[in-house]
């Protein structure tokens, strides 16, 4: 049968006991149908003022570009949203992108070969995760502090590392991951479809996706259960490593050497993919499509920019005012 | 009339005996002894402060006595924690701590205790099965919710409490602990958790009953165990007692 998220107003499978579900009409003015669906309203929105507006948007050469472009901001969007679904935050994320791209690149240059360079700054990224989550819960520190601490501390750790230079990476493994298509997709594209997938089941259906929306939602409520929601919480940082891992791999696959520089709209934008994709920021709600597509949007929406002509100053701008649109129709909702 | 009379250990489900516990330098209760029949309502009354919700802390596990054995169906057995006990049937309807907003009615009745099936190494929640059952347990307690697929923060306060007790009593516990369960409900939702309760002392499952409500205590319990101040002071057969007399014991006034 099909199993609909949660989110998602869906339909039933017949034979199941007639479960009340609203008109259409009802859907359309009930805001918390637009703050779950803001992202794909979003989406079509902007595909559609764009295609219009700039022929080629559309045509297929871009949307291959566009989806390699979004692969990375997906995967951390997807990071983020464990993180915010237990009412927390990462804002270390898009730091932890630069160190795992600095190890990468001085494992890789040290010659360990590049599977070792790869596994080692996943590994450091989760690690710097799983820092996060212990300092958080069992030091009792705000989310808010710990992250940021971290994301200073290890934007030193990267520079001291690499001593404030880039590290060309030479390899054809990750030329193959940066360039190969399979079908109509890119690698990265897959990676990012997989990300998706994996995400998605272990939100919807595994013990620990529902103690995960427990935690985030009441967790004084959660722990009297019996769930132990510390450890929820650092599993939760844990994933938002690993995911900074994997962008990282994919972020130096895509610009050939390992940089020591914080690409800090990554980090707005997973915080703004999040928000799109109708997730919770006071946490127990979350979807991993929504954030997901909300990272597609954001993408989009640079790229039909830039296809306009758009100065480039202007995009911050745009990404800045669509999501405080998001933030305000999630405040409708309550 | 006021005298801690003593049965036989093989009716009580659960039983304490000069049970104390205090907080610092506060007393919250000294030297307490309990009793609770198997398949009856047991009721515990007393004043703000007077030690209720502690004592019953401490049976549960959440707080662990300073002094004084704790017998639970048969066995001396302190609780560390609200797990063990749990997991030894005694289920709590906690005042506060009750339902998570963001969940639908099945993923609360089944939080911490999901069913899952095997696929390879992996465990995957069998949704299904957890949705069908979730309507049997709301069947079987006659509870009304529009689905049982809604979120939990749509329901109205008695059809929450009545989730939250059907979950104390879905699964399959001995006995269920209720602090204060229609303190903040309507005239009407309190009428159907108290039906509620009596349909769980049908089915054979044991409760204890914190309540203010002297009337609800009467109309529900079968035992009334008094406290004020931090002692046990008096325990009646709700049949045998009066309102008078129960606000004369908890006053002090008798």
């Amino acid at each position: 049968m099909s199993v609909p998220a949660d989110n998602a107003p869906a339909s039933r499978q017949a034979g199941v006991r007639e479960e009340s579900r609203p008109s259409l009409a009802a859907l359309l003015i009930d805001p918390s149908f637009w703050a779950d669906w803001a992202s794909v309203v979003g989406l079509v929105g902007l595909v559609i003022l764009f295609g219009v507006t700039s022929p080629v948007f559309l045509s297929v050469a871009n949307m291959q570009a566009m989806l390699l472009a979004a692969a990375i901001l997906v995967v951390l969007s997807i990071g983020q949203t464990f993180v915010v679904a237990t009412s927390g935050i990462d804002l270390s994320l898009a730091a932890s992108v630069m160190l795992g791209a600095v190890i990468l690149g001085l494992v890789h240059a040290a010659g360990l070969g590049i599977f070792a360079a790869c596994a080692l700054a996943v590994l450091a990224t989760s690690a710097i995760g799983f820092m996060n989550g212990v300092l958080i819960t069992a030091g009792r520190i705000p989310d808010f502090v710990v992250t940021l601490g971290t994301l200073s501390g290890i934007t030193g750790l990267g520079l001291i590392l690499s001593g404030g230079e880039p590290t060309m990476v030479g390899s054809t493994f990750l030329l193959k991951l940066a360039s190969g298509y399979l079908g109509p997709f890119g690698y990265p594209v897959w990676v990012a479809i997989a990300a998706v997938l994996v995400a998605h089941v272990a939100l919807y259906h595994t013990r620990f996706g529902v103690h995960l929306l427990a935690t985030g939602g009441q967790a004084e409520s959660a722990s009297a259960l019996g769930i132990r929601t510390n450890r929820v919480k650092i599993a939760a940082y844990t994933i938002s490593g690993f995911c900074a891992g994997i962008a990282s791999i994919l972020l130096v696959a895509r610009i050939g050497s390992a940089e020591p520089q914080i690409n800090t709209s990554l980090l707005l934008n997973s915080v703004a993919a999040v928000v799109l994709g109708g997730v919770s920021l006071f946490g127990g709600r979350a979807s991993i499509l929504g954030p997901a597509i909300g990272a597609l949007m954001l993408t989009a929406l640079v790229n039909g920019l830039t296809l306009l002509s758009v100065s480039a100053f202007y995009q911050p701008l745009a990404v800045g005012v669509i999501v405080v649109l998001a933030a305000l129709i999630m405040r409708y909702q309550k | 009339m006021s005298t801690v009379n003593h049965i036989a250990p093989s009716e009580a489900i659960l039983a304490c005996q000069g049970l104390s516990k205090h907080f610092g330098g506060i007393r919250a209760f000294t030297d307490v002894g309990f009793q609770a029949r198997r398949g009856e309502v047991t009721a515990v009354i007393g004043d703000n402060g007077a030690g209720k919700s502690t004592l019953i802390r401490c049976l549960v596990g959440v707080h662990i006595p300073d002094g004084g054995t704790i017998y639970f169906d048969g066995r001396q057995h302190p609780f560390s924690n609200p797990d063990e006990a749990r997991k030894s049937g005694i289920e709590t309807v906690h005042q506060n701590l009750a339902l998570i907003d963001e969940l639908t009615v099945t993923q609360n009745l089944f939080l911490n205790r999901e069913i899952v099936r095997r696929i390879g190494p992996f465990a995957l929640l069998d949704r299904k099965a957890m949705k069908d059952q979730a309507r049997a347990m709301l069947s079987r307690l006659s509870i009304n919710v529009p689905s049982v697929t809604q979120r939990v923060r749509r329901l109205s306060g008695g059809q929450r409490q009545a989730i939250s007790i059907c979950r104390a009593a879905g699964s399959g516990a001995k006995l269920v602990v209720m602090d204060e369960p229609t303190a903040a409900l309507g005239v009407q939702e309190t009428a159907n958790v108290e039906a509620l309760i009596r349909k769980l002392r049908e089915q054979g499952v044991s409760v204890i009953l914190i309540s203010h409500n002297f009337d609800q205590v009467r109309r529900l319990s079968d035992q009334i165990w008094v406290m004020r101040a931090g002692k046990m002071v008096a325990t009646v057969r709700s049949s045998e007692t009066t309102g008078n007399e129960l606000v004369a014991l908890v006053t002090g006034a008798a």
